[in-house]
């Protein structure tokens, strides 16, 4: 099974051709550009070097956020434009647990907890742990200031690694924390692969109806929670309509 | 092998979910439009990050309903159009980003569309287009008025300093308590009163073909806060008639100027605010008794708001003059001429 996955939900790219588990082509960029600019010549040339053509995929795998809301929705429409193309098989990654994956397998015992930076000391975290032979989500991915993410994990049986980018008020706010209870995981563990996303995405279902699908940003916009502060219980299924 | 040349093309540059199949530039297969105007009426415009999440919902059903409504398949495609600009850079996104994808997966050239040009091309599926030509377009956020001295050869004569007519008539339809967004409702009451009030006319002495409507904004804005601090209730059905009066001598006036100093074969009505009865009727007017030698091209009332066929359209020409984009193609929410 020929699988190409991709991740732009932060400032890392990355894309990677998986057959049947093995590692085939694998680019990841850590410019901090424009996805956009970047992500399309990037599968061009992977596909171009494996001589794959765009008819030969069976599968495409994504990480579906949380993140950056435009950086997701780069690679979740390339993706959900490419399967429903091709007329083939799409799989949506949580974000976070394909940081989780870079460490977790190798420590089963430990709550493995990723996050990214959300802005005004905000994150997006989840916790998992790799359990039979599966990464499993065991705290559920929220928005959530740093500082109540650690009280609440300080209340865990386990030992924790925090998988992200720690900055200057990330380590202040964790200081006054047992250190033996947080483990910090080293900077490589924080960039996303697509290898490790394929991996996960061939475990699987596909996604059933793909015009369905999108990004899981964990947050409503401001203006939409606003809106239903101001109208409780008048939000409509569908406000788009074909005219 | 086909001999029909035919264009697969996106438009979400702003609150419309818009992809269509056009034929040899002139003939819509499909058209289909997905609009997001009942969920920014909630805030009173359009919120950018909103518009980009309706679009990720809707860009694949709208691509499939595409190619089925047209009954055409991704083999009998020639190339894959795309609005890039003018725009909201998170909605334009979508559209690209979906358009390389489609371009890439089907081995199909991709043409880079100005959003503007697409407007224009709105009203090649009225008319034959013949040149030099000029183009009014008016919509909610621009203003500008476009000579196109040779096929796909535009350059702007003049364009809004401040607010687009589009905007200004949002604005005050909301000092009327009209919802967004207003221009429908207000072109109907200003067909019920009266020019009373004799609002400003910005710049229509000015000898640029240059737009302004922000101090015809402010003048409406004052008389009717004026009013309502004196407890005096004015007519709305005159209030209206008198800024659209406004907004149309001005338009009206700017076009009559340049096109006696640029004599053009054709006159092009195209953009959100052509679908304004009052702007039709008096440029109709206009043209008919001042240009009678120049052909008034108005675009359809269903296609003045933004769709994926002018975008298929004004792509055919692209195509045939060879332009062509590359797999980085980026949004450029400033995009011009």
């Amino acid at each position: 099974m020929k699988i190409l996955a991709m991740d732009t939900s932060n400032h890392p790219l990355s894309v990677a051709l998986v057959e049947d588990d093995q590692l085939i082509a694998e680019t990841t960029l850590n410019l901090a550009k424009n996805h956009s600019v970047y992500l399309m010549p990037v599968i061009e040339k992977l596909m171009a070097g494996a001589s794959w053509q765009p008819e030969q995929l069976d599968r495409i795998v994504v990480a579906k956020g949380p993140g950056s809301y435009t950086g997701i929705r780069i690679a979740v429409t390339t993706a959900k434009t490419l399967a429903a193309t091709l007329k083939i098989e799409m799989v949506g990654i949580s974000s976070l647990a394909l940081i989780a994956a870079n460490v977790a397998t190798i420590n089963p015992d430990l709550l493995v907890v990723p996050f990214f930076d959300a802005r005004r000391g905000n994150v997006f975290a989840g916790g998992f742990k790799y359990e039979n032979n599966r990464l499993n989500n065991v705290m559920p991915e929220q928005h959530v200031s740093f500082e109540e993410l650690l009280i609440a994990l300080k209340q865990k049986a386990e030992n924790v690694v925090l998988v992200g980018n720690i900055t200057d008020v990330f380590k202040s706010q964790l200081e006054p924390f047992d250190s033996s209870k947080f483990k910090i995981a080293p900077a490589s563990a924080t960039v996303p692969s697509a290898y490790q996303l394929a991996l996960l995405g061939n475990q699987e279902t596909p996604v059933v109806d793909i015009d369905k699908f999108i990004p899981n940003y964990l947050r409503v916009t401001e203006a939409e929670a606003q809106w239903q502060k101001l109208h409780p219980g008048e939000s409509k299924q569908s406000y788009v309509r074909e005219v | 092998m086909a001999t029909r040349n035919l264009i697969l093309a996106f438009e979400t540059s702003c609150d419309e979910t818009s992809i269509a199949v056009v034929e040899d530039g002139k003939t819509i297969l499909s058209n289909i439009v997905a609009t997001q105007i009942d969920s920014h009426k909630r805030f009173g415009g359009v919120v950018p990050e909103v518009a980009s999440r309706h679009h990720i919902e809707q860009i694949t059903r709208c691509l499939d309903e595409a190619l089925t409504t047209a009954e055409v398949t991704y083999d009998d495609l020639t190339a894959v159009a795309v609005t890039y600009g003018p725009g909201l850079v998170g909605a334009l996104l979508i559209g690209v980003t979906a358009a390389k994808t489609v371009a890439f997966a089907h081995h199909l050239p991709l043409i880079p569309v100005n959003h503007m040009a697409g407007h224009i091309y709105a009203g090649r599926f009225v008319s034959e287009f013949e040149f030099p030509q000029m183009a009014l377009l008016v919509s909610g956020g621009h203003t500008e008025l476009v000579y196109i001295k040779s096929e796909n050869e535009f350059e702007i004569l003049g364009e809004t300093r401040d607010d687009a007519a589009g905007e200004a008539y949002d604005k005050i339809g909301r000092v009327l308590g009209v919802n967004y967004p207003a221009g429908k409702t207000i072109d109907t009451w200003a067909h019920e009163g009266n020019d009373t009030f004799e609002f400003p006319r910005a710049m229509e002495k000015d000898a640029s073909y240059d737009f302004s409507f922000s101090g015809l904004k402010s003048a409406f804005i004052n008389t009717v806060h004026n009013a309502e601090q004196r407890g005096v209730e004015l007519n709305k059905q005159d209030l209206a008639a008198s800024f659209q009066q406004s907004v149309v001598d001005v338009l009206a006036e700017k076009t009559d100027r340049a096109l006696d100093r640029y004599p053009v074969k054709q006159l092009v009505l195209a953009g959100g605010v052509a679908a304004n009865l009052g702007l039709r009727e008096r440029i109709e007017r206009d043209m008919q008794e001042r240009h009678p030698d120049t052909k008034l091209i108005m675009a359809p009332i269903k296609l003045c708001g933004d769709n994926g066929a002018m975008v298929g359209a004004a792509g055919y020409v692209a195509y045939q003059h060879q332009q062509r984009a590359e797999m980085n193609l980026n949004a450029d929410p400033g995009l011009s001429f």
